[in-house]
């Protein structure tokens, strides 16, 4: 039966992970995720999973590797300079098509930075992180209620195209509490079965070799286009994002995870005062939501995408408007989160300078307030 | 370079050979394609020893390896069992999420010096000190054979390689890495035995190791480590026999054969 409870983010994620079956939970402690790492300890040898806090991320994801290789649904989490620490083993479970969770409880960087929330992770979540032709399926979640809700996606994005999935949160998501609602979800009818696991080699078949080394040019390549051919299905089915308030909007907010809930009430400010502003939140952040973007920014007169970092998603959204509209960025970095008042300050007096529709646009970066 | 699977070219109990007692054939479970590795390289030998072990106990559908990084990378060509290929140095923690998920089967990791005490010690350290019910056999060369003859850390002192061409100096490169002692004083260890196979007696030694590691796996005792002392003609630039000669002579006395640590010794402490 479906179940609300009060709780942190990263418990929430945890014990929606649980339920979503998770056999295997391989961490590392870092602030601020070690929550999940802790609920697991907790609560996951009792639901029946194995939990081991491993020596480091490598390990962390190398065990997730082996586990995952061997046929169980399993997760790690970590936090930014952790996750870097976890790009090479990504890079392994992409090749040889491994399904797995793994969450990203974002803080600020670069180096060890700062423990507060950021975005700075965006460029290595979505476009590879490791070495070689990749993507992870990258899921951002904005709420409490999205922790929970992502972990049971992603374990069931991640069977359905053997494939690594990221949860990337920030630390805020990951601390805060929220009421949160778990839905009624049975493993046994989501989990898939997994004929290529290296379970034992069975008289009935030839020996299952889990492995991302093929040494011979051609193989290596066919190996490539089998993954591209992969990530173009996945663009083409797993999109998703949010929109609010664009009907009638000539400005657009574009922000995902934390940085959409300030954007939310930018906008509702920016509405009291009379002006036409929609929010366009990507929740999917690899695939990116350009299509959709692509179509608004036919009405648009102006896009300001917000993020707490110096300006990572908004090449995406440079991308999807192709020149049609003038694309302006507004971030804060190091662990800072911008309030509202000040976005919509800034969104304020670029307004000013918003050229007439139709007339020539041009695009500048703003530099990041120090 | 293709490994297509292809059956046995000679039928063993052709009409032909039926005269003749069978004393010796190749295992089933070692695929019958030729081997990658060098002429007179101890991994080809230790390939056979372990297949040998793996039908003889029956566990062929019970058994999964880690190939590592490293000569061996293609163990799996080779093996025929279910397998995976571990990053570089990383089979120790590869091999700790398969026997997690699946206690009841036999998981080995195949790693060579490099792999396993460089790049890997803090995973080669830390699976044996958790006490994971795996085996690890470890072929000790003392260099990097596939990168093309560099140092490693157990190239014993004096030995010149690609990267210590005047020979492994203690002042700029250190000590030979005695992996197997280290691991031998952690409680999570149950069998550390060192073992060479260049000649046929201790072929036999090892076959025997190899089969005490999977009891004691099988009854969940704890990690079993087994040190193949092995050569690299290749990348000692010497001939097989010669190479045999220089790891008897040289490597022996860093690395002596026998067990560092086993139940029964245990016992009579």
């Amino acid at each position: 039966m479906a179940e609300t409870l009060l709780m942190k983010g990263n418990e929430a994620l945890a014990k929606a992970a649980i339920s979503a079956g998770c056999d295997g939970y391989f961490g590392y402690p870092i602030t601020p995720q070690s929550e999940i790492l802790e609920y697991m300890s907790r609560e996951l040898p009792g639901a029946g999973g194995v939990m081991i806090q491993a020596e480091s991320e490598l390990a962390a994801i190398n065990m997730v590797f082996g586990a995952a290789g061997a046929g169980g649904r399993v997760m790690t989490s970590s936090s930014s300079p952790g996750i870097s620490l976890m790009q090479e083993g990504l890079s392994y479970i992409a090749s040889a098509e491994l399904p797995c969770l793994v969450v990203n409880v974002n803080r600020g960087g670069p180096g060890l930075g700062t423990i507060q929330p950021a975005q700075g992770d965006y460029f290595q979540a979505t476009k590879g992180g490791g070495h070689g032709d990749y993507h992870l399926i990258v899921l951002a979640p904005s709420s409490v209620q999205e922790m929970a809700d992502f972990a049971y996606l992603a374990f069931d994005l991640a069977d359905k195209y053997r494939n690594p999935v990221m949860i990337l949160a920030d630390g805020a998501l990951g601390q805060m509490m929220e009421k949160v609602t778990f839905p009624d979800y049975d493993p046994k009818q989501h989990k898939q079965p997994k004929p290529w696991a290296t379970t034992g080699k069975t008289p009935e078949r030839m020996r299952n070799i889990i492995t991302s080394l093929h040494i011979e040019p051609e193989k290596m390549e066919m190996i490539n286009r089998k993954l591209q051919d992969k990530y173009r299905r996945i663009e083409a089915e797993e999109v998703r994002w949010e929109t609010i308030q664009t009907d009638d909007a000539d400005i657009l907010l574009v922000a995902y995870g934390l940085t959409a809930r300030i954007a939310r009430k930018v906008l509702d400010m920016a509405r009291d005062s009379g002006q036409r502003v929609g929010l366009l939140r990507p929740i999917s952040l690899y695939p990116f939501p350009y299509k959709p973007l692509a179509q608004l920014a036919e009405q648009l007169d102006l896009i300001l995408t917000v993020e707490m970092n110096a300006g990572q998603m908004v090449e995406d959204v440079r991308l999807a408007a192709e020149g049609r509209v003038p694309v302006e960025f507004y971030g804060r970095s190091g662990g800072v989160i911008p309030s509202p008042e000040e976005i919509l300050a800034h969104l304020e007096s670029l307004r000013n300078d918003v050229p007439v529709r139709g007339a020539p646009k041009t695009t500048q970066m703003e530099p990041v307030e120090p | 370079m293709t490994r297509p699977h292809t059956e046995p070219q000679i039928q063993i109990d052709s009409p032909a050979n039926q005269d003749y007692e069978l004393v010796y054939k190749r295992p089933d479970t070692l695929v019958d394609i030729p081997m990658h590795y060098c002429p007179g390289c101890g991994h080809s030998v230790v390939h056979r020893v372990l297949m040998e072990v793996v039908e003889e106990l029956g566990i062929q559908s019970e058994t999964v390896g880690v190939a590592p990084v490293g000569c061996s990378v293609f163990a799996y060509d080779y093996l025929d069992i279910d397998m995976q290929e571990a990053a570089h140095g990383r089979a120790t923690a590869v091999a700790t999420g398969i026997k997690r998920m699946l206690p009841d089967k036999y998981v080995f990791t195949y790693q060579g010096d490099g792999d396993l005490a460089a790049i890997g010690t803090a995973e080669t350290i830390h699976t044996a000190n958790r006490g994971e019910n795996i085996l690890i056999i470890f072929i000790n060369n003392g260099i990097y054979g596939m990168t093309g003859g560099q140092m490693a850390p157990t190239t014993i002192l004096g030995a010149p390689t690609t990267t210590s061409p005047k020979g492994r100096d203690v002042a700029i490169h250190g000590n030979p890495l005695k992996i197997a002692d280290l691991l031998a004083i952690l409680p999570g260890t149950i069998y550390v035995t060192r073992q060479s196979v260049h000649k046929p007696g201790t072929v036999r030694k090892l076959k025997k190791a190899l089969i005490k590691s999977l009891e004691l796996q099988q009854q969940k005792k704890g990690l079993c480590f087994i040190e193949v002392v092995s050569n690299c003609p290749s990348g000692w630039k010497m001939t097989p026999v010669e190479a045999n000669q220089w790891m008897e002579e040289n490597m022996f006395p860093e690395y002596p054969l026998g067990d560092i640590k086993s139940p029964s010794s245990q016992d009579e402490q």
